[in-house]
């Protein structure tokens, strides 16, 4: 058999079941890519029937209609009407919930029209006995004319007999539900004289779209103009009897399908948890409890396997040194590629964890809750209840908090939430802020129960949760969109979580990272790796011999001198170099070369400004060192005075300098990806560190 | 009797109406494909904590929506009941 396999693509409105079906069928085989020119993610994945037949499964965007109302929901369109598209799919398999079954067969009989050879599967068959229904399959299957198969993929019933159905190719053209072409008699007619190939259905729809398909030439677009101009074709007057008709129809074989089983409906829990979380008091109570108890996990679990990335990197490292010595090019190896690996890695358990969460939250139908209580305080700020769970997740940190902007369906609500994210303090901030803080207050406590410095971090984070909420309002006022933001969302019964679907969504969250951001971020830690390990000419050789001559006058042990070495040649070195250069720029935030030598490799990653610093004062690299650094960099004196360096003013400035900038190499790697575009994250970089640069500014004038 | 329809927006919390039609036609699209029908009952189930978007219950299923979305739905003039 050839290479290309049989393409079925998977259909169904959002919240039917589509992707545990998914994963029922494909497992680990599934693969993300993108439909071609859009951000939409692609997921193919291969069913294997036997060893020799294999299917090719394309999930598709959830939709409600094929009439398109958002960019994902445009892909399904452009896949399905136009033959030669790469993903067109030979076979549908449509999901639909037993439960909701009416508004679910409104895509079916779309689908129909357009004459696929179409596999019904009725999902949430469970959910409709609770509600006192059941769906007599057998007659939807005549009435319809296609195969209908009941599953639960929670128990897996149903399943084989759909993978046999499957492997059978038990795809059937279904009747004709309603005569869609008293709608527009003449259009259908004449529009395949102008596009060959638009026949039926899909003339109908090329009347409604044709305005933003590619394939059509200008030519074929102003002919359809023509043509729809002297028939007086009022797309959306159409579009609404179409939808009207559709529904007359199905509603009939509806009431001959449902079997009402005249028991009273089972206690509704549904009802019950909404009382609770969309309550008044109880929703906000409960959301700030689930929050707090997400977060203590992900801090208190995400330390260890971070902790043991850390030491594989470094014991990797320390292997290599051993076996091939300390040449450029080990060094390149182990401190460039591997410290940029375990860069990317070390993002993992955080990912994973997070995920975890939003998945469990997700699948419950609690999320939808969230969103509904909180949308009216982000519509203030230019976003919609989608916003919070990327922005909540920016506390720990903004890269999957990007990665969940996902599900914001309008693109200018999307592209506001990516873009004010990074504001939001990231736990990567705290190692910094803690040394700064530990720089300027006193750790006291104030009225017995807190802690000066405790109240000083949570300052820290204010400033940047208000900074993300400005800039959005700000955003809100300049971006431009045609796009009209719904609210109009179903609220999905509460479900238990399956643990097979949230093992895929980490799965996928993390595969997504490592290979899309992680490319980025290894990059550039190479470079900043030799920006800081090579100098021009012989400078390091120089700083070396000038730290051993300035070594001998003053008695020290060796250990020191290693640490007096590593910090002239830093010092001697392009990042060096760099931070000298760039120092005239940063005195107005009261900053020096050192602290710009920081700023650059901090780049990176935040938390690299505390080892920097311990390089740049000499001091050894390793645990419990916070008090040590804190302790030198106290003693340091400002040059040309006899004052302290870090001063109430500078340190101030670093702190908001380390609030506001965008110091994370990774969070514009994620930008990137989501965005599939260079603007935003290079107007994400410019814009924070400008709005850093500037308050820093501020606040050192002012005060010194 | 009332000489202006009353629309979905309007309906507190646990009222039931008929929705007579709609007076934005890009919405009245997608509420359609939601299966907000002409003719079709839709209760108010309950509101947000500060009033909007609200919770319907309407072809069986539980929809929110924005209040701005809700008044685009017209409902029919109830008889006393």
């Amino acid at each position: 058999m050839s290479e290309s396999f049989p393409k079925i693509a998977l259909l169904g409105n959002p919240n039917a079941g589509k992707s545990s079906l998914f994963n029922l069928l494909t497992g680990l085989s599934q693969k993300i890519g993108n439909f071609a020119g859009v951000t939409v993610d692609k997921k193919v994945g291969t069913f294997k029937a036997t060893t020799q037949e294999e299917f090719e499964i394309l999930d598709l965007p959830g939709t409600y209609s094929i009439y398109p109302k958002s960019f994902d929901e445009k892909v399904v369109f452009d896949v399905l009407t136009d033959t030669k598209n790469i993903d067109y799919p030979d076979y549908l398999l449509v999901v639909a919930d037993a439960s909701n079954l009416r508004r679910n067969l409104l895509l079916f009989s779309q689908l129909a029209d357009l004459e696929f050879p179409i596999l019904l599967v009725l999902t949430m068959n469970d959910v409709a006995l609770a509600n006192g229904q059941s769906v007599n399959e057998e007659k939807l299957g005549q009435l319809l004319g296609v195969r209908v198969i009941k599953i639960n993929s929670r128990t897996n019933e149903g399943i084989d007999q759909l993978k046999t159905s499957i492997q059978h190719k038990e795809f059937k053209v279904p009747n004709k539900l309603y005569d869609y072409k008293f709608v527009a008699p003449e259009i259908v007619e004449s529009i395949p004289q102008i596009v060959p190939n638009a026949n039926g259905y899909k003339a109908l729809l090329l009347a409604h779209h044709f305005e933003s398909m590619s394939t059509l030439s200008s030519l074929q677009k102003s002919e359809i103009q023509q043509l729809l101009d002297k028939v007086e074709f009022n797309s959306k007057t159409k579009q609404a009897r179409e939808t009207i008709k559709r529904y007359e129809a199905i509603n009939t074989i509806v009431d001959e399908v449902i079997i009402s089983l005249n028991k009273t409906k089972a206690q509704n829990y549904t009802d019950l948890l909404d009382k609770i979380f969309t309550h008044k008091i109880g929703g906000y109570l409960s959301f700030l409890i689930i929050l707090f108890l997400v977060f203590q996990a992900i801090f208190s679990w995400a330390s260890y396997p971070m902790d043991l990335i850390d030491k594989a990197i470094g014991l990797l490292t320390g292997l290599i040194n051993q076996t091939f010595g300390s040449g450029p090019l080990v060094r390149l190896v182990t401190e460039g590629l591997i410290s940029g690996l375990g860069g990317v890695l070390i993002f993992v358990p955080q990912i994973a964890l997070l995920f975890l969460f939003i998945a469990v939250l997700e699948e419950s139908g609690y999320m939808a809750r969230v969103m509904f209580i909180m949308d009216k305080i982000m519509r203030q700020f230019g976003m919609s209840g989608r916003s919070i769970v990327p922005l909540v997740s920016g506390v720990a940190c903004a890269v999957p908090a990007i990665m969940a902007t996902r599900n914001i369906d309008s693109t200018k609500d999307r592209l506001i939430t990516i873009f004010v994210t990074p504001l939001i303090s990231c736990s990567a901030r705290i190692p910094v802020f803690t040394v700064l803080i530990a720089m300027i207050v006193p750790s006291k406590l104030i009225f017995g129960i807190f802690n000066l410095q405790g109240l000083a971090l949570m300052g820290c984070y204010t400033m940047g949760f208000l900074a993300a909420l400005f800039t959005a309002f700000v955003l809100k006022k300049i971006l431009k969109t045609s796009e009209t933001s719904y609210f109009i969302m179903e609220l999905p019964s509460y479900k238990l979580p399956r643990v097979k679907n949230i093992w895929y969504t980490i799965v996928e969250k993390v595969k997504t990272f490592v290979l899309d951001a992680g490319k980025v971020i290894i990059a550039i830690s190479v470079v900043l790796w030799v920006l800081a390990s090579y100098g021009p000419g012989d400078a390091l050789q120089k700083a070396e011999l000038e730290a051993i001559n300035q070594a001998q006058s003053s008695q020290i042990t060796y250990t020191d001198l290693q640490l007096l070495i590593e910090s002239k040649k830093l010092e001697a070195s392009y990042a060096g170099q760099f931070g000298k250069f760039i120092e005239p720029s940063i005195r107005p935030m009261g900053f020096d070369w050192k602290i710009g030598i920081a700023l650059i490799t901090s780049f990176a990653a935040r938390e690299v400004f505390v080892g920097t610093m311990s390089t740049i004062y000499s001091i050894g690299q390793g645990e419990e060192n916070n008090d040590t650094i804190i302790k030198k960099m106290k003693a340091e004196i400002r040059s040309g005075t006899n004052k302290p360096m870090y001063d109430l003013p500078l340190s101030l400035s670093l702190l908001v300098f380390y609030t506001f900038a965008m110091q994370c190499m990774s969070t514009l790697a994620v930008t990137y990806r989501e965005t599939k575009n260079v603007t935003w994250p290079l107007l994400q970089l410019v814009y924070m560190t400008g709005l850093a640069y500037v308050s820093s500014t501020i606040i050192y004038q002012l005060l010194s | 009797m009332s000489n202006s329809n009353k629309s979905l927006a309007q309906l507190k919390e646990g009222e039931t109406g008929t929705i007579e039609g709609f007076n934005n036609e890009k919405l009245s699209l997608k509420l359609l494909e939601m299966g907000c029908l002409p003719g079709c009952e839709v209760r108010m189930k309950y509101k947000a904590p500060l009033g909007d978007p609200v919770c319907v219950c309407v072809c069986g299923y539980d929809l929110s929506l924005r209040l701005d979305e809700a008044a685009v739905i017209q409902l029919k003039n109830k008889k006393i009941s």
